[in-house]
């Protein structure tokens, strides 16, 4: 059971404490976008075993949804972040590269 | 209409390690705004000055708590609430914000007792680490199955806030952890 | 037959004495007994019998690892399967009974299963169960099912009396075992300031190293353990808790223990069990080592025992396993056992060491006491049926020729001791294999990690392999500060050092003697729970089970109870054998929490009865609980479905409620319906982005019915929305929508939409909010009196107001679920009861008529409106619904829209709504399937539609439906077939039912009667 630290409201959130969101940083596809595209969007996931991004929202709290860098493997967790970001911010990305050299963000 | 008016357990008192009362009509507006600004609105109309992250502060009559990095809950008199929203609303005229009287939404409960039995009772029903709790300080999370905020008063009295509907579920779960004979002693 | 001796028993009180019962028979034993050592006390050897064989069996441990003394515990609502008498404390009136017997314990009809075991070997059931196929669940299963199982399940018809609780802790470091290791490390650890929690699963602190007659700092090892608690209890930041066990270490620190509370009391006031569910920053596993059986023939007869077991039952309770006692062993630690025997006053007839040699100072000390010590030799056979009367020695290097027989009623056996991983596996710790003691360890190198990435357990003392007394101090030192470290503390290395004579290295023994052949190693048992020997493992090798897990699994080693905590390595040891496999590249099975059984009522907590699960009330509840409403749960409220009044049925009701509407008014709570405010600058284009219709053209004022659906293009929720002002809309949503829709919101205005001036609030509970529904509404309300002008003119169809009705507080909508005038009026939660009973006195003379959500889609599905849950499943769009107008073709964007345009999405194949009318004016059954021609490739019917909605209309006193059908709307007046069971849509024979296809509308359709 994980623990997430809310980067709102600086709680230690235990995972009963919050709801799940899926993967974070996807890019909406609209009307006008290929089919590819929009499947994309929608539907295809990578699964990543290892470092992953993904939605969490404080839902036992201040209610604010926030974003999670984690190793699915380890459960490692680098950092938590604001949703308000189109991709991980750089000190995310350092500090996951301080533990995982051989990542990159792709 | 506030003779008319009811809170969600009017009376409801249970006794034990702790004693838990629901405390009536409790008025409350909900206030959405982009809190690095709403300072001087907020101290214009409540008397509060804007509280820190998780915390609360005390206005005349009033007491402000922070809800989330966009949203705070005023605490009040029951028959003020309407008015506090309007002058709120008047206050931030300009700015985008949202004010709104939600008194009746929510029940709110005071547990006293002994300071380790009050901690040993709410230990029973949220995963919130109270030893972190510091007074002044209110910690929004779960009671069991439904959301809450909490908070100490003093040493001695921890408050509870949850949704009216689940209003008797939080009673009977907070009076049920409270039952003699369930003493803990961890506290 | 073992019995209590006059003397000893540090735990117990022989000034006083508790009664008991075992199989009905009245037992005494004393305070601080276990019902295990007062069974012993009283010489009950035979205590159970095991799964498969029903051999007889006694007590062979003395703690959490027992495999054999499971009985029934309590009567009634308290009784209990499985709970090992090795664990269960006595107390006055503790009634207990043995399990898996018939018809008694001594005699057992079952036991003939053990005459035969080559006719069930390991897979037996696998291989022999498997054809004819239905003689499974006739013949096979029904027979196994009987004769399987230990415990009696509790009766259904009993309540459990007890209640359970459920408490959560923060703290720096958990201690796992209070054991000299365990206290060592709390002592550490509290003096260098970290918040610990040291639990221990039996009532006693101090383990076994006073059993032992361990020193400490020089003196006896009890004197440093009462020093060491009350050092311990005058610390703030520690906290000591007895009969807690840590059940399961999880993710990040996540610790599960488990309180027994009150199990050793008859009646409790107290919670009986309580769950710890704790973060913990560090753990500490100081768990300590369980003793190994040795595998010889007969190894399971009632009498034989653990060496260490059999030493606690003489210095921890003072009971004597018998006269004359052989210990077998392949270390020197069982010597301890001995020696402990003999100065008891009782007989060792000889100690049967597997070794070439033992000369260490404990060999040294029992030869002294005038114990013989046969070195190389094994036992070959025990004697006796219902317990131990004699054992044959031979070689232990041979294949057992028999040399000797030795007369004895008990058996001390030692295979050497594993130490207890539980907790550091738990999470993922990772094992490695110690030649030396023959043992897995944990490998320090591999913890389990914690979110930071870091180890956060550690193993001290006997847990970490540290199996000598003097180094489990030093070992349990130095892990805990370890553990402090990783805290960002420094531990002030005061440890104290115990002290215990030397011994020589064990020599591994899996099978004795070593030459067996296959009729002893029949009777070697392994497993002595579910029964597996050690010819069973030997078997699955030869079969091809070269993996442990399967091997487990096959011959469901280490499946039983006790989760295999004796005969784990042992098990893995034999396969590694028969496999030719050094014993680390085999490895282990996979330890899995908990670490012993905890009660179903510890997991439920506090959640049954009326906390079960929380129950929405809205602020009018009290009313219809008052009034006899039958209830129909939605999310978690649960609303009145209908008000039976005196001997009516539910269906009489439904109903009256419904004509009574129709003809006058009625009333429903809808308080319910979710209310969430939207506002701001852009509040317009993001309620256009939300809704499949056009929003941001609404006048403040007015009502508009809309879609709401998933990026996915499905339907998700619908209702009314009302424009407060130019910043300002009211939302409504279904009611187990709210909160889903508000999180949805939310969702695209904080990850999407977040530089967009749109605030949210759900304000759901601060309304009571009623719908006056029926000609006569009007009248009522204007009764009421106030400042809102009712009139069609002033308040016409889809608009609002706001003002007082009567004395209240009121925001009211004209707005119509039930093709009725209809006044939805929206009043403060705390007002919603007097608001209530004032429309009921109001209404009196209209004869006003609450009625419940029955009523509401009865009403609904007349005129024609879809229910969200009812004509959506999570894969129908708008489109299928004919709601085709309710999509804005203006906009370029909403959320759905471009999902809408996948093929799949606009295949003119889709089923659409239609009505539904049976011929014969019946009532359709729900879900019903409309049949088409021919079968698919699984031979079932085709389909060409299916029933949404039904029901029995008492306006039109007919049934009247909605579904989904191919092409439906294009074919109206055709008349389809409806299956009415399941085997109609398996092809075969079965009544169908005709129904016409029709517009979905049944009632007003123009509209006429809510527009008044």
């Amino acid at each position: 059971m994980l623990t997430l630290t809310c980067p709102y409201c600086g709680v230690a959130a235990c995972e009963t404490e919050l709801s799940p969101g899926g993967e974070a940083h996807l890019k909406r596809f609209g009307p006008g976008s290929s089919d590819d595209d929009f499947e994309a969007y929608l539907f295809l996931r990578p699964n990543v075993k290892g470092v992953h991004f993904e939605r969490w929202r404080h839902a036992m709290g201040c209610g604010k949804w926030f974003l999670a860098a984690r190793d699915t493997a380890t459960l490692e967790v680098f950092g938590t972040y604001s949703a308000q970001t189109t991709e991980p911010p750089p000190g995310i990305v350092e500090a996951i590269r301080a533990k995982r050299p051989d990542w990159s963000p792709t | 209409m506030s003779d008319l008016a009811r809170s969600a357990l009017p009376g409801a008192e249970a006794g034990g390690i702790v004693s838990v009362r629901e405390m009536g009509l409790q008025g409350m507006v909900t206030l959405r705004a982009d809190l690095s600004v709403a300072a001087k609105a907020l101290k214009k109309v409540t008397g509060a000055a804007m509280p820190e992250v998780r915390g609360m502060t005390e206005g005349e009559g009033t007491r402000v708590a922070w809800m989330s990095p966009d949203e705070l809950l005023i605490l009040c008199d029951h028959s003020a609430a309407g008015e506090m929203a309007r002058g709120l609303t008047e206050a931030l005229k300009g700015q985008h914000h949202l004010a709104v009287d939600v008194s009746d939404a929510r029940a709110m409960f005071s547990l006293t007792g002994e300071a380790g039995a009050l901690r040993d009772v709410l230990a029973k029903v949220t995963p919130a680490d109270l030893a972190a709790l510091a007074p002044g300080e209110m910690r929004r999370t779960r009671l069991q199955q439904v959301a809450a905020a909490l908070w100490f008063e003093s040493g001695t009295e921890a408050r509870v806030v949850c949704f009216r509907s689940v209003a008797q579920y939080v009673f009977d779960l907070l009076a049920l952890s409270a039952k003699d004979g369930g003493a803990v002693g961890y506290h | 037959m073992s019995t209590r001796l006059s003397e000893g028993g540090r735990l117990i009180d022989r000034s006083r004495k508790i009664a008991f019962r075992f199989d009905g028979k009245r037992l005494t034993g004393h305070p601080g007994d276990t019902l295990a050592s007062a069974l012993m006390a009283n010489g009950q050897r035979i205590v159970g019998r095991s799964f498969k064989y029903h051999r007889p069996r006694g007590v062979v441990a003395s703690g959490a690892e027992e495999p054999n003394a499971l009985v029934n515990l309590g009567e009634g609502g308290r009784h209990e399967p499985n709970q090992r008498a090795t664990t269960t404390e006595l107390f006055e009136g503790l009634a207990a009974t043995s399990q898996n017997r018939w018809p008694s314990l001594d005699f057992d009809i079952g036991e003939v299963n053990a005459l035969i075991p080559r006719f069930l070997p390991a897979g037996f059931y696998y291989k022999t169960f498997i054809h004819p196929r239905p003689f499974w669940k006739h013949v096979f299963e029904p027979f196994i099912r009987h004769s399987a199982g230990l415990g009696r399940a509790p009766d259904p018809r009993t309540t459990d009396p007890d209640r359970y609780e459920h408490f959560y802790v923060h703290t720096d470091l958990v201690i796992a075992g209070g054991g000299i290791a365990g206290l060592q490390a709390a002592l550490e650890a509290g003096r260098a300031g970290a918040k610990v929690l040291l639990c221990e699963q039996t009532a006693h602190w101090g383990g076994r190293a006073p059993v032992d007659g361990v020193e400490i700092d020089g003196a006896p090892a009890e004197a440093w353990i009462a020093a060491a608690l009350a050092e311990l209890e005058g610390m703030e930041n520690v906290h000591l808790r007895l009969r807690t066990m840590v059940a399961g270490v999880y993710d990040h620190g996540y610790v599960i223990a488990y309180e027994r509370v009150a199990d050793h009391v008859a009646a409790p006031d107290a919670p009986r069990h309580r769950l710890w569910r704790i973060r913990a920053a560090q753990v500490v596993s100081a768990t300590g080592a369980f003793e190994r059986p040795l595998s010889f023939p007969g190894n399971d007869k009632p009498g034989v025992m653990l060496a260490s077991a059999m030493r606690d039952y003489l210095v921890n309770w003072g009971v004597s396993p018998g006269d004359r006692t052989v210990v077998v062993t392949n270390n020197d630690d069982a010597y301890r056992t001995a020696i402990a025997i003999r100065k008891a006053g009782l007989d060792v007839p000889c100690i049967v060491d597997a070794r070439d040699t033992a000369d260490g100072p404990l060999p040294q000390e029992a030869r002294a006491l005038g114990i013989p010590v046969k070195t190389g030799m094994a036992i070959a056979n025990v004697k006796g049926l219902r317990g131990v009367v004699a054992v044959q020695l031979c070689r232990q290097a041979g294949e057992g020729a028999v040399i000797e027989d030795v007369i004895c009623e008990a058996v001390a056996m030692s295979g050497g001791w594993s130490p207890v991983v539980h907790l550091w596996s738990h999470c993922g710790g990772k094992l490695a294999w110690d030649a030396g003691g023959a043992f897995f360890r944990p490998d320090h190198e591999k913890p389990p990690t914690s979110h930071d990435g870091e180890g956060f357990v550690v193993c001290a003392g006997a847990a970490d392999g540290a199996l000598h007394a003097s180094e489990v101090l030093g070992n349990a030192g130095a892990a805990t500060g370890r553990a402090l470290a990783r805290l960002g503390l420094s531990a002030p290395g005061r440890v104290a050092t115990a002290s215990a004579p030397d011994e020589a290295a064990l020599s591994p023994v899996w099978m004795m003697p070593q030459g067996a052949g296959p009729k002893k190693r029949a009777k070697m048992w392994l497993d002595f729970q579910n029964d597996v020997k050690v010819s069973d493992v030997q078997l699955a090798a030869r079969e091809g089970y070269e993996s442990v897990e399967h091997t487990k699994r096959y011959t469901t080693l280490g499946m039983a109870t006790d989760q295999g905590k004796l005969s784990n390595i042992n098990g893995l040891a034999v396969l590694a054998d028969a496999l030719g496999a050094p014993i680390p590249q085999v490895g282990t099975t996979t330890f899995r929490p908990p670490f012993t059984p905890i009660s179903m009522g510890a997991i439920a907590g506090e959640a049954r009865g009326a906390v079960f699960q929380p129950i929405r009330r809205t602020p009018i509840q009290d009313w219809h609980e008052r009034n006899g409403a039958a209830w129909e749960p939605v999310g978690h409220w649960r609303r009145p479905y209908c008000f039976p009044r005196d001997g009516e049925t539910k269906r009489d009701a439904v109903n009256r409620e419904i004509l009574a509407t129709r003809t006058s008014v009625g009333l429903l709570d809808a308080s319910t319906l979710g209310k969430i405010l939207v506002k701001g600058a852009d509040a317009g284009r993001f309620m256009d982005m939300l809704y499949t219709n056009m929003m941001s053209t609404l006048k403040p004022g007015r009502c508009r019915y809309g879609l709401m659906c998933s990026e996915n293009g499905f339907l998700m929720d619908d209702g009314v929305v009302a424009r407060l002002d130019d910043e300002t809309f009211l939302v409504h949503t279904t009611t187990g929508g709210a909160d889903r829709i508000h999180a949805h919101m939310e969702d695209w205005l904080q990850c999407e939409w977040w530089d967009w001036k749109v605030y949210t609030a759900n304000v759901t509970e601060q309304w009571a909010q009623v719908a006056v529904v029926g000609p006569n509404a009007r009248k009522v309300l204007e009764k009421l009196g106030g400042d809102i002008d009712l009139s069609k003119e002033a308040l016409p169809f889809m608009a609002w107001a706001e003002g007082r009705i009567g004395g209240f507080d009121a925001r009211v909508f004209r707005i119509s679920f039930s093709g009725e005038l209809s006044f939805e009026v929206a009043v403060p939660a705390s007002q919603g009861r007097a608001f209530w009973d004032a429309l009921l006195d109001a209404g009196a003379e209209f004869g006003i008529t609450p009625y419940g959500t029955e009523a509401l889609h009865v009403m609904r599905a007349e005129k024609g409106f879809i229910m969200i849950g009812d004509e959506t499943d999570g894969t129908v769009i708008p489109q299928d619904l004919g709601l085709d107008w309710a999509i804005s073709k203006k906009k370029d964007d909403y959320l759905g829209k471009r999902a809408q345009e996948r093929a799949h999405m606009t295949d003119p194949a889709r089923w659409k709504l239609v009505g539904l009318e049976t011929l014969d004016g019946s009532v359709l059954p729900d879900g019903a399937y409309a049949i088409a021609e021919g079968v698919n490739d699984n031979a079932q019917r085709n389909t060409q539609g299916r029933v949404t909605s039904t029901y029995w209309s008492p306006t039109l006193e007919k049934g009247i439906a909605m579904g989904l059908v191919l092409n439906g709307p294009d074919r109206m007046g055709e008349v389809l077939e409806f299956n009415t069971t399941r085997k109609a849509a398996r092809g075969e024979d079965a009544p169908t039912v005709k129904a016409r296809i029709v517009s979905p509308v049944f009632y007003d359709a123009q509209g006429e009667k809510q527009d008044v």
